[in-house]
């Protein structure tokens, strides 16, 4: 199964999660969230959102606790960087990787 | 109506009668009257255009991009450093698969500086993916900007229209201006199968990934490979496209011929003086001259050099004993591209029938340098009596 009867002859991509691929395996560090540090975790109450609102690639979550969509996270680490509370921190995907063989 | 201009005016007419709809240009000799005189008409009111002024010639071809993006009739020309400046661009215009029409009026290339022509411009883009045509007249520009904006709206893939600066830019010819009804009657509005949409937002040649990849709507979608593929695979198929835009042509306008080669006393000849653009009309002369010696000589003009017309040329070079390619732009460290190119469908077509006729190739004109038609003639009777040289030889080279 090929592209050759696909409806356009370009590089066309429309709104949607995954039109430019799943980007997540770019990713080097993963965010991980430390909900006793994260400002609306600790309150229960809609707040901070300062790391949904600096995600470049959307795909942090306004909720509590706020979610990473990891099939899309480029872990560039800007959530972390600005969280206020330092609750994100980058953790090396190495690590998942061992984790998961064990 | 006939009537008596120079070829920048034959080139503006026609992108009046074409109805573009948005041009975008930066001046640059010999290009400049022509992108003035489109100016003036939107500025009168005779054409119903936006003209958009740019500070380069990368911006005029962006602003094209986009317009025809838009869903736009769009136009734009420059010359020699212009288009080089363009080159990134020019690139991105077929790639993007948008039938923008640019004319290119030949000049040759820095450094060193140099505002006269050669061919060196366009020819150095000849792998961008764009169309190129070549004409050798005042009549076959305005005809071939008319034919080149139904064929690149025909197959999505823009289109050089190349003449030489000041030979044919600035000089005055007879040629007839088609009615404004016929060309309409032609050259239909153009309505591409996507246009930018707000309520339709897309991002168009964002960065496509090495492998396919599954869409939002979950249609298996090219990769960056396939995408290239299907632009050679439809520049090899406009073969057949520009033949048909040539048959249109005539039923229309009463006038055309052959897309791809324009053969002079051909028929019985033993040689054959190959070139591209005026220098071709210029040969006809010499041709004349050498028939009255008994030589049997012909001239064949290559009307498309992208995409090259390889079976046209080797069928019409069929049974020759020699070729002699003449040029104005070289490929650095080789010979002439058209000489290669020239040379590569012989050995494909030919080669099976063990008959290959010799190939010479002879360059002329670089920067401008005076081509006398005597020492043209001079040149091809010597290449017809012995091989000149296993290297490109310069004509009326004063080393």
């Amino acid at each position: 199964m090929g592209t050759r009867n696909y409806r356009r002859k370009t590089s066309h991509s429309e709104h949607g999660p995954g039109d430019g691929g799943r980007t997540g395996s770019w990713r080097v560090e993963r965010p991980v969230l430390d909900q006793s540090v994260c400002t609306p975790c600790k309150r229960n109450k809609e707040s901070c959102f300062i790391c949904w609102l600096f995600c470049p690639e959307i795909v942090i979550s306004r909720t509590i606790p706020p979610t990473f969509n990891l099939e899309y996270c480029k872990g560039c680490g800007i959530c972390a960087e600005e969280c206020p509370t330092k609750a994100i921190t980058m953790v090396d995907e190495a690590k998942f990787a061992e984790e998961e063989k064990e | 109506m006939h009537i008596i201009e120079n070829g920048n005016v034959a080139a503006a007419l026609g992108v009046r009668l074409c109805r573009a709809g948005v041009i975008a240009a930066y001046p640059i000799t010999p290009q400049t009257p022509l992108t003035e005189r489109l100016s003036e008409y939107v500025e009168s009111g005779d054409m119903k255009a936006e003209y958009i002024p740019v500070e380069s010639e990368h911006s005029a071809l962006a602003v094209c991009i986009a317009a025809s993006s838009a869903g736009a009739r769009t136009f734009t020309a420059t010359s020699a450093n212009g288009l080089l400046y363009m080159h990134e661009q020019v690139q991105w215009a077929s790639g993007a698969r948008l039938p923008i029409v640019m004319c290119v009026v030949n000049r040759a290339v820095g450094a060193p500086w140099n505002v006269w022509n050669d061919q060196q411009d366009s020819i150095s883009q000849r792998d961008t993916g764009w169309i190129q045509i070549y004409c050798c007249d005042h009549q076959q520009i305005i005809d071939t900007v008319i034919k080149a904006f139904w064929l690149a709206e025909k197959v999505s893939i823009p289109i050089m229209v190349c003449y030489d600066g000041y030979i044919l830019s600035h000089t005055y010819m007879p040629f007839d201006v088609p009615d404004q009804e016929k060309v309409d009657a032609f050259l239909p509005p153009f309505k591409p199968e996507y246009a930018l949409d707000p309520d339709q937002p897309a991002n168009l040649n964002t960065v496509t990934l090495p492998d396919v990849r599954v869409d939002v709507h979950g249609e298996l979608a090219h990769g960056y490979m396939e995408i290239r593929y299907l632009l050679q695979e439809d520049l090899r198929t406009t073969l057949k496209a520009a033949a048909e835009a040539e048959q249109r042509f005539a039923q229309h306008f009463g006038r055309g011929g052959d897309p791809f080669i324009e053969p002079y006393r051909c028929a019985d000849a033993d040689f054959v003086a190959v070139g591209m653009g005026s220098i071709t009309y210029q040969l006809r002369v010499c041709v004349d001259a050498l028939r009255k010696e008994g030589i049997r000589v012909g001239v064949m003009g290559v009307r498309y050099y992208r995409p090259f017309p390889d079976e046209a040329i080797a069928g019409a070079l069929k049974g020759k004993q020699g070729v002699i390619v003449f040029e104005k732009a070289l490929s650095y460290g080789y010979e002439g591209a058209l000489a290669s190119d020239l040379k590569s469908a012989l050995y494909e077509h030919l080669a099976p029938t063990g008959s290959l006729p010799t190939v010479q190739n002879l360059i002329a004109g670089i920067g401008g340098r005076e081509i006398r038609t005597e020492d043209l003639t001079q040149t091809l009777r010597a290449a017809i009596h012995e091989r000149i040289s296993k290297e490109p030889h310069w004509i009326g080279l004063k080393l």
